[in-house]
């Protein structure tokens, strides 16, 4: 009885295993995402972390993670936003905010390609775009988005990074005022607005269109032909204000809106804006000083849609579409309405023949609504339920997530006939093919992106991970390789080969470079200086030792600036810093970087301070003391140099 | 013979010996390259981290100016005129007068090194942090050795062989001179 029980139970075990999970789990598949120790990935992946506000970098295939880089979310671990050198990178014109929702990762593009210079993403509560270099890995600058809440259908670059866009999901009342909810039509407006990024980067908006009152869900650029125009999904076109899950899907049809840039461009050149104003704030770092400075900004330039023919149309779109997508060639747009069960692709060249013989159905507040038949391309018909989002492989195909249907389903540009389709674990969000939403993917993997984990990992309580699948796309049949547990809330992600990124990637910061006004060369320069109650540490960190490493003549009640210079040249070779008592995060200074932290000490005693990281065999070792007097004591100020006590009088 | 004593000269140009060290923290070594005149990073800011290094276990920082590196280059020319008016004059004898003199001064200079070594690997600092009995930290004259974690590798570069090879020619025309 017993051997018939256990042979049953070998002949269940692996059936149920592999029926009902995939099957991703023979041998095969195991080495087509093993990198053995010692061997690196073969792309980035830069996959945004939602409501941690973060940006987190994964290797592909292998699914590992390697940084998080804090973003829109003070970072304890890295004094992002406690130290005072990135204190103002998180300053808004609401004052700071500690938290954001960071959504939309999107890669710096040189004629259409992934260029690898900078990853932008978006802050949807807040409405701000922030640049992280792909050289430093650090957020580098942030604006902030005036007119704009819900800063959602953000930050996508065009084709050689003119532009990053930033789409307001909510439209409020313009200009924000104190008015009844209910007079929402007509009263409340959709900011879109395009920021200009300069050879290093660097952001400025450059105008806003005052758009109708929808919700601007997603976007992207046109590419080839279409280069020039932006195309935005829209949804709520019914412009209600309660109850939007039912009476923002009452219209059959949405809209994308086709935004002609160029054209923007001319009624700049030409004075057709209204400089209005405003207040919103641009925080940058600068590499040099090591500082980042947060600078108000009083106007912005606004161009009228309704008061400026050619500038943009809309196209109508089946059932509140997400995604907004273009292909690789320019030619096709491609809508996902979220409560449809097809997708619909739009034709570039379609769009410009309507235009141009006036193919129109009427219009929204004076923008002219193209006839649908006459842009449609065509439909992928009973694809699945619920398409989001879709990125291209290169070679002819599509790939697109189904939210409610929990999978991807690989379609065919052109004959809009389905090849294939893949289930996700579980109710997938956005889906990432490296280069995928440029002119040259490299379409041998794509990652999906899951909303809902259940049984899928081992169980931490109420709050789950959620997760990242790995599906290899090179074949006729995507096959799900890995399956991987991610940071915060994954909505959409941006991928690279890691040959393109690997190179620029910084060593070290070069103390010949660093022009920090507090920062100090060399052991030998290391000093305490006050400034009434204001006390300046200047300190420098090596192996395996702190100068100075005991202080003394500091007072309850001053304000202590330790200004810490990590004078490692080397690679990997960072030093923390801790205070007892300092009611601040540790610094951790990469070497040639300066960092400050602030230490108002509050009790007399002589307290000690230590690094964090591991940095040598002699780590345990490096610590030091500051003593403490009291208010007004007569303790002079003196240091430690090298075994000596330096001033003293 | 002109051309094996002016091939002395590249020692300026190019680096005579390098030492580096790997050690499973740095999978590129770090190194030091020695040339007649100066001490210089292999890769950049590498003597700044082998002096890093050496001081948890009390060697000298290697330092940026020697006194060999006054005369040495004055040597070196010396050397090279020698060679020239030896080429000049023809004379089989002289060539290998000067092949001798610049054989002894390649060798006293390979001593001279072997002092220095000696001198770091065990002239150390009593209040060193890492001590182990026993243990040396003298880099090899040349080949590989196993120091603590590093495995230190000493090899001549560039202007070692070109130094060789100026000393062949000058025997390639002694010989030549005598078949004449």
């Amino acid at each position: 009885m017993l051997f018939v029980l256990s042979a049953m139970l070998i002949v269940l075990i692996p059936g149920c295993n592999s029926t009902e999970k995939g099957g991703a789990l023979s041998g095969d598949i195991a080495e087509r995402v093993y990198v053995a120790p010692g061997e690196l990935d073969e792309f980035y992946a830069f996959i945004s972390g939602g409501y941690s506000g973060q940006l987190s970098i994964y290797g592909l295939p292998s699914g590992r993670l390697f940084r998080v880089v804090p973003v829109f979310s003070v970072d304890a671990e890295k004094a992002y936003g406690f130290n005072e050198e990135t204190k103002p990178m998180l300053e808004t014109s609401f004052g700071t905010i500690p938290w954001d929702d960071a959504h939309h990762p999107d890669l710096s593009q040189t004629d259409g390609v992934v260029d690898g210079r900078w990853c932008f993403i978006n802050a949807n509560n807040t409405p701000r775009i922030a640049r992280v270099s792909l050289s430093t890995f650090e957020t580098e600058e942030i604006i902030e988005i005036p007119n704009s809440a819900g800063n959602h259908s953000s930050s996508f670059v065009t084709e050689n990074t003119e532009y990053v866009v930033a789409g307001t999901r909510f439209s409020v009342p313009y200009p924000q005022r104190d008015m009844p909810i209910d007079e929402y039509k007509g009263n409340f407006k959709g900011a879109v607005t395009f920021i200009k990024v300069d050879d290093e980067g660097h952001m400025n908006i450059e105008f806003q269109i005052m758009m109708p009152g929808f919700n601007y869900d997603l976007a992207h650029p046109g590419r080839g032909a279409s280069h020039g125009w932006m195309f935005f999904s829209t949804y709520n076109t019914e412009e209600a204000s309660s109850l939007l899950e039912v009476n923002a899907s009452q219209n059959d049809k949405d809209f994308i809106a086709a935004i002609n840039w160029k054209k923007a461009e001319e009624y700049m050149a030409a004075g057709k804006f209204t400089e209005v104003e405003t207040d919103y704030r641009h925080n940058v770092w600068d590499e040099s000083t090591q500082m980042t400075t947060s600078n108000q900004v009083k106007t912005v330039r606004i161009l009228d849609p309704a008061e400026l023919p050619g500038l943009v149309y809309f196209l109508p779109t089946p059932k509140s579409p997400h995604g907004c997508d273009v292909d690789p060639s320019g030619e096709y747009i491609i809508g996902s309405g979220k409560l449809a069960a097809s997708i619909t692709a739009h034709s570039f060249s379609k769009m410009l023949e309507a235009i141009e013989g006036e193919k129109f159905d009427g219009d929204a507040y004076g923008i002219p609504i193209i006839n649908y038949d006459d842009v449609v391309a065509g439909s992928v018909e009973q694809a699945g339920l619920g398409p989001l989002h879709t990125e291209f492989d290169g070679k002819g195909y599509g790939y697109t997530t189904f939210f409610i249907s929990s999978e991807v389903v690989k379609w065919e540009i052109g004959t809009w006939e389905v090849i294939d389709r893949a289930p996700t674990y579980y109710s997938v969000g956005h889906l990432m093919i490296p280069g995928g939403n440029s002119r040259e993917p490299f379409g041998k993997y794509v990652v999906a992106m899951n909303k809902i984990t259940k049984d899928r990992y081992l169980p931490t309580g109420p709050e789950l991970t959620h997760s990242a699948q790995l599906y290899d796309i090179s074949g006729d049949k995507m096959e799900l390789l890995l399956d991987f547990p991610t940071i915060g809330e994954p909505h959409y992600a941006a991928g690279a080969p890691a040959d393109l990124i690997m190179p620029n990637s910084m060593k070290f910061y070069r103390l010949e470079d660093n022009n920090h006004p507090y920062s100090i060369k060399s052991d030998a320069e290391a000093r305490v200086e006050r400034d009434g109650s204001e006390v300046h540490i200047y300190m420098s960190t090596i192996r395996s030792h702190f100068t100075p490493d005991n202080i003394e003549g500091i007072m309850v009640g001053d304000k202590v600036y330790f200004h810490i210079t990590n004078l490692e040249q080397d690679y990997d070779v960072p030093h923390g810093v801790s205070m007892i008592g300092a009611n601040t995060s540790e610094l951790l200074i990469m070497p040639g970087q300066t960092e400050t932290f602030v230490w108002e000490p509050k009790r007399v005693g002589v307290w000690p301070f230590y690094c964090t990281d591991f940095c040598s065999a002699l780590h345990q070792e490096m610590q030091g003391y500051v003593r403490v007097s009291p208010e007004g004591s007569s303790v002079p100020l003196s240091w430690s140099l090298d075994g000596e006590k330096m001033g003293g009088e | 013979m002109i051309v094996g004593a002016l091939l002395l000269l590249s020692l300026f140009v190019f680096p005579m010996w390098k030492i580096t060290l790997k050690a499973p923290q740095y999978p590129e070594p770090i190194g030091m390259e020695i040339w007649i005149n100066k001490i210089a990073d292999h890769n950049e800011n590498d003597l700044k981290n082998i002096n890093l290094m050496n001081h948890y276990v009390g060697m000298k920082p290697i330092p940026e100016k020697i006194p060999e590196f006054r005369y040495f280059p004055g040597i070196v020319i010396g050397a090279t005129v020698l060679g020239l008016i030896a080429g000049f004059i023809g004379n089989r004898k002289f060539y290998m007068v000067w092949l001798i003199i610049v054989a002894i001064l390649g060798i006293l200079g390979m001593y001279d090194f072997y002092l220095w070594e000696y001198d770091y690997g065990h002239n150390l600092d009593p209040t060193a942090a890492i001590k182990i009995p026993g243990q040396g930290y003298q880099p090899p004259l040349i080949g590989s050795k196993d120091i603590l974690n590093f495995t230190a590798v000493s090899t001549p570069m560039i202007g070692t062989y070109l130094l060789m090879g100026g000393m062949l020619l000058a025997v390639l025309a002694f010989f030549r001179a005598r078949g004449e």
